[in-house]
């Protein structure tokens, strides 16, 4: 493997990590505030416990979290140097921000979660247990916006002089992708927190400990989760919409669709074809049970719509709205114009070293005519554009057939837990609610992998490939820092693994009834 | 504005996030003495005076590299992609302090309070000594080059490209480490300082503090004496830049020196910053049980690395200036984000008095009472 593959793993395993931290941070945190409104309202004693109980585990989780999201912004500098110099100037201002306005907040409000309970009020902490929450989805906000904005560039030209992108309307970088990719990321937190919220609970009735504790807290994770999953769900379509506008291949990627087709269906379950490629006639699949018109929907939410595939984008055939054959530009054509928009790029920087200012203007013109295929000019082949397919695919269905899962769980534990004797005797679904816990996180996880990996080979949606994205590191020095990362992260996550296991212990212990 | 007066001021803005990083350095000082504390009760009061400031200086930190990043891009790119393995240790040590406080007393924890203890003793020193390392830089160079027509090279596109030992060199460097040992040992005076004011009980511990005081501020003075004469006597770049382009560099003896002589107002901050550290530190030390030093040294503090950063960017230099080819050195013209990016970031930064203010008003509420042993018997949420 390349200095690039390496860099790669690196980052995804940083990210891996970091994820399995921050959606349980962005859920308890707003039902811990929620668990705290009812006992400031109320007075309950019991509502304090539940408060104090989640907020416990909200510490551990929150602190690996924040170990691991400091690695991530600085891995942009160390492994991705090119990249921070190339779009640094849009990109570099979301994460100022977010530190800014977002982490200053977290950290000062935490405080007061953890220290402030008989130093400060009862309302002040509050107060400081929401903040805590709002600025955990604040910095995601940031942080999503810079991601979004790698899968679709807007609001910059290029600058020839400084060789790289600059900033020219920041509100441009709020575009659909941004606001689908921060509700779903965010409202994807509450889904997963619900279900610890609810898996940990049902081991408490399973155990025959603080029933009543065990209830109250289903009931503020069930109801959260849910409004967290079907969110999910519905700023999921979105993004699937915005996908098939801006990154049609990542779409037929996670579709393994090569030839596209009207009424295209979607692949509910299936096993792709390894042998297949755009330009072979292999079949695309092993196997697959299809559910008709469903990818039309999904794309363009029309079942009569045109889908194209992988092998109709490379050779730019698409289909319009009145079903008219047209033709885009194809891969052969945008690696041609993106090396012409680097020879463009290489006149200006000649014509600039001698002060030449008309040659100067005719290599920009050059370079802004050819420039939205800038990135296709580090390919040689247009086999090099094509996002892994498999991976893609199979991640996309985990995904779903979780959230899917995930959901028809949260409508049975919430009309069960009105039916409180029924769901009480019934270890079955507290079985299930607690061995799901775990799979929640895969679905989490299998969503960002269909995002990032979706949009190989580039970091820079058209305009900049992650091998031309890297720092000048060796390969053995990144092999080795992976390797010290994926030590210390995974003796970490054992280690914070098992203190939720005693503190969810120790507190089933102790009465949190009443 | 112009894009002279933005640059300018994101570089103001820097040196104060950079003073107040080194300031909240004394979490790491504290995390310094924990291996050496004499008993366990002195140890379980350090880490949980230290403890409750961690995420303020880790915070701090990454709103530093974020700044940076936004406004200086090019600095970002070429440091942390060419001084891997500095950036690369000073992250692991801080990923080891992030999740030591809340690990370190919970049962279940698998590897022990000790462990955890060692793991923020490491993170106390590295990260003091790395940081050091890293802002020596500004003065005394690296070994790197940039060269923005590598991004039309297919096979080779990187621009900014570092020395084979990416890092390492900078790191036993003995004049960047001067500057680490330094910052390692004002950390642990001002953990001291901010002990004597915070902590609240018997004087046996107070006098410890005052003698590890003495102690630690007298090698901290010997060490930054040590780096303040080489700086005034360093050769450094005169540079002239225009429109994101160095078009010349010359060495100039005693640069820093000039520097501070052309710059009064550069002079006069790190005047007064020295006298208020030493202030700080000569009245903890040597007055009757005086517990406000912490102020003195930490304003000072601030003062003291605001100037260096001054004179590091300000007044015709670079301020990371390039060993391998001096045309290559980042000045705060070259190195900035673009007038549109930069005029963006000036309206954000109009935040940060609300943020500094709400910080201040929360821990003066938190802190109102001072930590006492009995106190922390009864917290709900002990490290």
């Amino acid at each position: 493997m390349t200095v690039v593959d390496w860099s790669r793993w690196q980052f995804a395993l940083t990210a891996i990590y970091h994820w399995l931290f921050v959606p349980l941070t962005l859920g308890l945190s707003v039902m811990v505030a929620i668990m705290e409104s009812i006992y400031v309202r109320t007075g309950s004693q019991a509502w304090l416990k539940a408060t104090k109980f989640w907020m416990t585990l909200f510490g551990i989780n929150f602190a690996i979290g924040v170990a691991t999201g400091l690695i991530l912004e600085f891995e942009f500098g160390t492994n991705w140097s090119n990249y921070s110099w190339f779009v640094g100037d849009i990109f570099g201002a979301p994460l100022a921000i977010e530190g800014i306005v977002a982490f200053f907040m977290e950290s000062t409000f935490v405080a007061v979660m953890f220290f402030g309970w008989h130093r400060v009020s009862r309302r002040f902490h509050l107060a400081a247990t929401w903040l805590t929450a709002i600025g955990a989805s604040i910095s995601a906000l940031w942080i999503l916006v810079a991601n979004a904005w790698m899968q679709y560039p807007v609001g910059m030209e290029f600058d020839p002089a400084q060789m790289r992108n600059v900033m020219d309307n920041f509100w441009a970088l709020f575009s659909g992708i941004a606001v689908n990719k921060f509700f779903h990321a965010v409202f994807s937190g509450w889904a997963l927190a619900g279900i610890f919220v609810i898996g940990v609970s049902s081991w408490f009735l399973i155990k025959n400990r603080n029933r009543e504790f065990a209830i109250r807290s289903i009931k503020v994770g069930a109801w959260t989760g849910l409004a967290g999953m079907l969110m999910t769900m519905y700023t999921g379509d979105g993004s699937a919409v915005e996908v098939t506008k801006h990154q049609p291949m990542k779409l037929a990627a996670m579709e393994g669709l090569y030839k596209g087709s009207t009424q295209q269906g979607i692949v509910a379950m299936g096993l792709v074809n390894p042998a297949k490629s755009w330009n072979n006639d292999e079949d695309e699949y092993l196997f697959d049970i299809e559910l008709p018109y469903g990818l039309s929907i999904l794309a363009k939410h029309d079942p009569n719509a045109f889908v194209p595939g992988i092998t109709d984008i490379i050779e730019g055939v698409d289909i319009n709205a009145n079903g008219d054959t047209i033709n885009t530009v194809g891969y052969a054509e945008r690696i041609a114009r993106g090396k012409m928009a680097h020879e463009a790029l290489r006149d200006f920087d000649k014509a600039k070293a001698v002060h030449d200012d008309e040659g100067m203007a005719d290599a920009k013109a050059r370079l802004k005519a050819d420039y939205p295929y800038f990135g296709y000019g580090y390919f040689d082949s247009v086999d090099e554009a094509i996002p892994p397919v498999g991976v893609t695919f199979y991640s996309f269905r985990v995904m779903v057939i979780l959230g899917s899962f995930f959901l028809l769980l949260y409508i049975v534990v919430l009309v069960g837990i009105y039916r409180r004797q029924w769901f009480e005797k019934s270890k079955w679904l507290q079985w299930i609610a607690l061995v799901s816990v775990p799979f929640m996180w895969v679905c989490s996880e299998a969503g960002w992998m269909v995002a990032e990996v979706g949009r190989q080979p580039w970091t820079v949606q058209d305009l900049l490939p992650t091998r031309a994205a890297i720092s000048a590191v060796s390969t053995t020095t990144v092999i080795t820092t992976f390797w010290m990362f994926a030590g210390i992260f995974t003796l970490l996550l054992v280690a914070e693994v098992s203190i939720m296991i005693r503190q969810i212990e120790k507190g089933s212990k102790k009465d949190l009834n009443s | 504005m112009t894009l002279e007066f933005m640059q300018n001021y994101w570089w103001l803005l820097a040196s104060v996030l950079g003073g107040l990083l080194v300031f909240l350095l004394f979490v790491q000082g504290g995390q310094s003495m924990l291996l050496s504390s004499r008993d366990n009760a002195t140890r379980e009061l350090i880490v949980n005076s230290m403890g409750r400031k961690w995420e303020l200086t880790f915070t701090t930190l990454v709103v530093f590299g974020g700044a940076m990043f936004a406004s200086f891009p090019l600095f970002y790119s070429t440091s942390f992609g060419g001084a891997y393995w500095l950036w690369m240790l000073i992250l692991f040590s801080f990923i080891l302090q992030a999740v030591s406080y809340e690990y370190r007393n919970k049962k279940g924890n698998i590897y022990g309070t000790r462990t955890y203890d060692i793991f923020l003793f490491i993170n106390g020193c590295v990260g003091c000594i790395l940081l050091g390392v890293a802002v020596s830089m500004f003065f005394f160079g690296a070994h790197f080059t940039v060269s923005k027509g590598n991004l039309l090279d297919s096979a080779s596109p990187v621009i900014s490209t570092w020395a084979p030992t990416h890092g390492f060199e900078a790191i036993f460097n003995w004049k960047n480490l001067i500057l680490g040992v330094a910052i390692l040992f004002l950390a642990r005076t001002q953990a001291c300082l901010y002990m004597m004011n915070y902590i609240c009980d018997d004087a046996r511990f107070f006098d410890d503090l005052k003698r590890r005081t003495l102690i630690n501020g007298g090698i901290f003075v010997v060490f930054f004496l040590w780096f303040m004469t080489m700086l005034l006597t360093a050769t450094g770049y005169d540079v002239l830049t225009l429109n994101f382009v160095i078009v010349r560099v010359e060495d100039e003896p005693f640069k820093y020196f000039h520097s501070y002589l052309s710059q009064w107002f550069s002079l006069a901050v790190l005047l007064l910053g020295v006298a208020g550290v030493l202030y700080g530190i000569g009245r903890s030390a040597f007055g009757r049980h005086y517990t406000r030093g912490i102020w003195w040294s930490g304003i000072g503090t601030i003062l003291v690395v605001c100037s260096l950063f001054w004179v590091a960017g300000y007044g015709d230099t670079a301020f990371y200036p390039s060993l391998d080819d001096p045309m290559s050195s980042l000045t705060i013209n070259n190195s900035s984000s673009s007038y549109f990016t930069l005029q963006v970031m000036t309206y954000v930064s109009l935040l940060i008095p609300f943020v500094a203010a709400y910080i201040w008003y929360v821990w003066r509420s938190m802190d109102i009472d001072k930590l006492t042993s009995a106190q922390l018997e009864k917290t709900d949420h002990k490290y």
